[in-house]
């Protein structure tokens, strides 16, 4: 799959073999239930790996694994289900984690802005509308109330440093 | 009231700018339905019966004369010149066009006012006690953190696509005037032991199909951990609500399903974790906020003496024993403006009424003005000594009908005449009930009693905690209106107990009236109110008198 | 009993009435009358394709009366949509 990433459509490294029956060689994302059943085997190979989680797939279910993770994919599967807005506010906030998160599934292009507020830093949308949508998110919306720990000062401390 | 400052400006042109491209888009065609209707949603925007609907917040119920002047203004060029005021403190307009709506939106913005998060699994407007900072029981003002849970959840990212509405009120005085108990969060200032002021918390109240009373999450909340402890409720909902039926994805549910202790221990989990983050509230921005809320230059006044002005008027005299209510400060009153006339649909406004009232507000008021959820107005801070003439320009306005929390003080959602969600109309049922017993009521005295009516199972017309609640169905093609009695949505907040069948239209105003006559037949005197009467007596002689002998 | 397709414009929201020509009128006595399931199904498919094309939005068909009395839906709430709120509004606006 394409991505966007950094505000720019890049090429996918990673085959997503979550609903696969076999696993590609290289750097692969695998299904929760993958991971639990494969989990040796996946170490032992060397490449990049990434766990693609369902929207009732807590985090909390591969905290003890995440340094092993290059990427943790959150499944959208209708864009109302906000539940991986939470996932990755943990993920950031109190499970330390650093890696890519990625927002997979049923993205509305105009959900960019929250997204990325909240911690996820890649998006599986396609497009070139997507890419200005990225822009917009990033670039217009330059003000916000509520600290999400992503680095960016909210209004209150812009008020302060007057 | 608050201001915004240049920051705040900055966010609502962003956010102004961004819907306005989205209604572009949508109208151009470059977007669906399907993907631009969440989105005109999260803008208050609602395609109803005749039109689309736009609902704009009236932030804790808090209005400036010039807000209400551009409100009017609104509805004059964008609308049918009058506006309809809601249980939830907002204001409805109900003939808006979508491709008028990016000017609409700049005209609202440069009044600082908006419908942000008026509709949606978002976080709504954040209601309050109407008499907020002027009443004479308060105990702390709550429009600070009003304001500041105002701003802490507009557009939260991460609280934006929850599993449904969420709806958040506060209160600061005893008597409870914002329904704090049916409400999402509830939360009602107090002090603790040592004196210090504090929210008692409340979680999963609610109307609708499952109405229920909150539970105390929290008895005594420190005010710095305020946004942490409702980050904290949130993201426990945002996790853990159901999202498989719409019907059962309130907080409520999950409360219930819970058990409120063990939804208490995932809660303090969650908070223990973020109390210490920059969500705790900052001493020097509360007093920055609540600066805005200093009270105004109230002259030193004796209580004034209109013995003789309300001897020479028993319409003055009614009006000062319904519609005011008691100030912190001798020499002033708080003054109820009724929305509650026969000529007008419950909580309806004309533009030039609203003018006029703006300009009466700079005259009596100090510019301000407060919605209540009773769909009425209120001005905070009336010299008595202003108030026999206050009175005579409302009469002219007809917005002096002297009846504040009696039974024609009807809430009415707007019903089947307007709504796309409705079953029967409410508003014909409002304006009847009301010609029929305000005579009763002045025979009778019947004293303080709520009517509310909804027309659907949405209860958006509060009828589960009206005194006698009115909910009208279809039945094979009918409309049926089925009562409920003994609710309040105050301190003592209790739900309505079913009387039993429905009635037609053509039966159910005689139906209250037998109502009313059990109330006067069965009560211990005049001052016993209808819902103590109920609560005395219980259902028994109202069914009988609804349904004949048992 | 005869039906008529009912939507919402997109751009200003109003009640419409599909009629003969494709087009869409305000007043329920001009629009078109489908008298079988035939024709009715017809009318609903060029309802959906404006829709499509954004015109309309969330076209239905309706049962209506057509008589000496006039063109009525049969739901009320249809009546309603047709011919404005039952409240009188005469003292709230000029514009009803």
């Amino acid at each position: 799959m394409a991505l966007i990433k950094q505000g720019q459509q890049v090429d996918d490294i990673f085959t997503d073999c979550s609903a696969a029956e076999e696993l590609a060689d290289g750097a692969v994302i695998v299904s929760l239930e993958q991971w639990r059943e494969h989990k040796e085997d996946l170490l032992k190979r060397g490449t990049d790996l990434g766990v693609r989680l369902a929207s009732d797939q807590h985090p909390l279910s591969v905290v003890d694994d995440l340094a092993n993770f290059k990427v943790i994919a959150l499944d959208f599967p209708a864009y109302k289900d906000g539940r991986a807005y939470s996932y990755a506010r943990l993920l950031r906030d109190r499970y330390g984690y650093e890696g890519e998160i990625r927002a997979v599934g049923d993205v509305l292009l105009e959900q960019l802005h929250y997204m990325q507020r909240v911690g996820f830093d890649a998006f599986d949308v396609v497009g070139d509308e997507a890419v200005a949508q990225w822009k917009t998110a990033t670039e217009d919306f330059t003000h916000w109330y509520q600290p999400t720990n992503d680095g960016r000062a909210t209004i209150r401390d812009l008020r302060r440093s007057k | 009231m608050y201001r915004y400052d240049e920051f705040d400006h900055a966010f609502m042109a962003e956010r102004v700018a961004q819907f306005s491209r989205q209604v572009e888009r949508r109208v151009n065609g470059e977007m669906t339905e399907d993907q631009f209707k969440p989105l005109r949603l999260m803008n208050g925007l609602y395609l109803q019966l005749h039109a689309y609907m736009l609902r704009v917040n009236v932030p804790y119920g808090v209005l400036s004369s010039t807000q209400l002047r551009g409100l009017a203004d609104i509805a004059r060029k964008y609308d049918r010149g009058y506006g309809h005021f809601t249980t939830r403190q907002n204001i409805q307009y109900n003939w808006i066009k979508l491709e008028e709506m990016p000017q609409l939106l700049s005209d609202l913005a440069d009044i600082e006012m908006h419908g942000i998060q008026s509709s949606g699994n978002c976080i709504r407007n954040t209601t309050s006690d109407q008499y907020a900072g002027s009443s004479a029981d308060e105990i702390e003002d709550p429009r600070v953190y009003c304001e500041i849970i105002r701003q802490w959840s507009t557009l939260h990212p991460e609280f934006s696509y929850l599993p449904r509405k969420f709806k958040i009120a506060v209160t600061g005085a005893p008597k409870d005037r914002a329904a704090v108990a049916l409400h999402d969060i509830g939360l009602r200032l107090h002090h603790n032991d040592a004196g210090e002021t504090g929210f008692e918390v409340l979680v999963g109240g609610g109307q609708g199909r499952t109405p229920v009373i909150g539970k105390t999450i929290c008895e005594w909340l420190a005010p710095e951990y305020l946004l942490s402890y409702l980050e904290a409720i949130l993201r426990v909902y945002n996790l853990w609500g159901r999202r498989d039926n719409m019907y059962k994805a309130r907080i409520k549910i999950l409360v219930n399903a819970t058990g409120i202790d063990e939804f208490r221990r995932q809660v303090e989990e969650e908070f223990e974790a973020i109390k210490s983050s920059p969500l705790s509230l900052d001493p020097a921005e509360v007093e920055r906020i609540n600066a805005y809320f200093a009270a105004p230059a109230y002259e030193t006044l004796e209580d004034a003496d209109l013995a003789e002005q309300r001897k020479q008027s028993p319409e003055f005299d009614a009006w000062m024993n319904s519609n005011i209510a008691a100030h912190k400060r001798s020499g002033h009153s708080i003054v109820n403006l009724s929305l509650k006339s026969t000529k007008l649909p419950p909580g309806d406004l004309r533009a030039d009424q609203m003018d006029a009232v703006a300009d009466l507000a700079d005259e009596y008021s100090f510019g301000e003005l407060r919605v209540t959820h009773r769909q009425n107005l209120v001005f905070t801070d009336v010299r008595q000594q202003d108030l026999f003439e206050l009175w005579q320009k409302l009469v002219e306005l007809d917005l002096a009908t002297p009846n504040i929390g009696r039974v024609s003080d009807i809430i009415a959602c707007p019903g089947l005449d307007y709504c796309a969600l409705a079953n029967a109309r409410s508003i014909p049922i409002a304006q009847r009930i009301n010609e029929r017993f305000t005579d009763i009521d002045k025979l009778h005295g019947l004293g303080e009693l709520s009517l509310n009516i909804s027309g659907c199972m949405n209860a958006c017309g509060h009828h589960h905690v009206g005194n006698i609640g009115i909910l009208g169905v279809e039945k094979k093609g009918q409309e049926f209106y089925q009562f409920t009695l003994g609710g309040s949505s105050a301190e003592d907040a209790s739900l309505g107990d079913r009387t039993g069948p429905g009635f037609s239209t053509d039966e159910v105003v005689n139906a209250v009236e037998r109502i009313l006559h059990t109330y006067i037949d069965q009560r211990d005197d005049e001052d016993e109110t209808f819902l103590e009467t109920y609560r005395r007596v219980g259902m028994d002689p109202f069914k009988e008198a609804l349904y004949g002998a048992n | 009993m005869p039906h008529m397709v009912i939507a919402n414009t997109l751009r200003d929201g109003r009640v419409v009435f599909l009629a003969d020509k494709g087009e869409w009128v305000t007043a329920i006595a001009d629009g078109a009358l489908a008298h079988s399931e035939d024709e009715a199904e017809r009318l609903l498919e060029a309802g959906k394709s404006a829709e499509a094309g954004d015109v309309i939005i969330d076209p239905q068909l309706i049962e209506v009366n057509d008589n000496e009395h006039g063109r009525h839906p049969t739901a009320y709430r249809e009546y309603i949509r047709a011919y404005g709120p039952s409240v009188d509004l005469t003292n709230l606006t000029d514009e009803a």
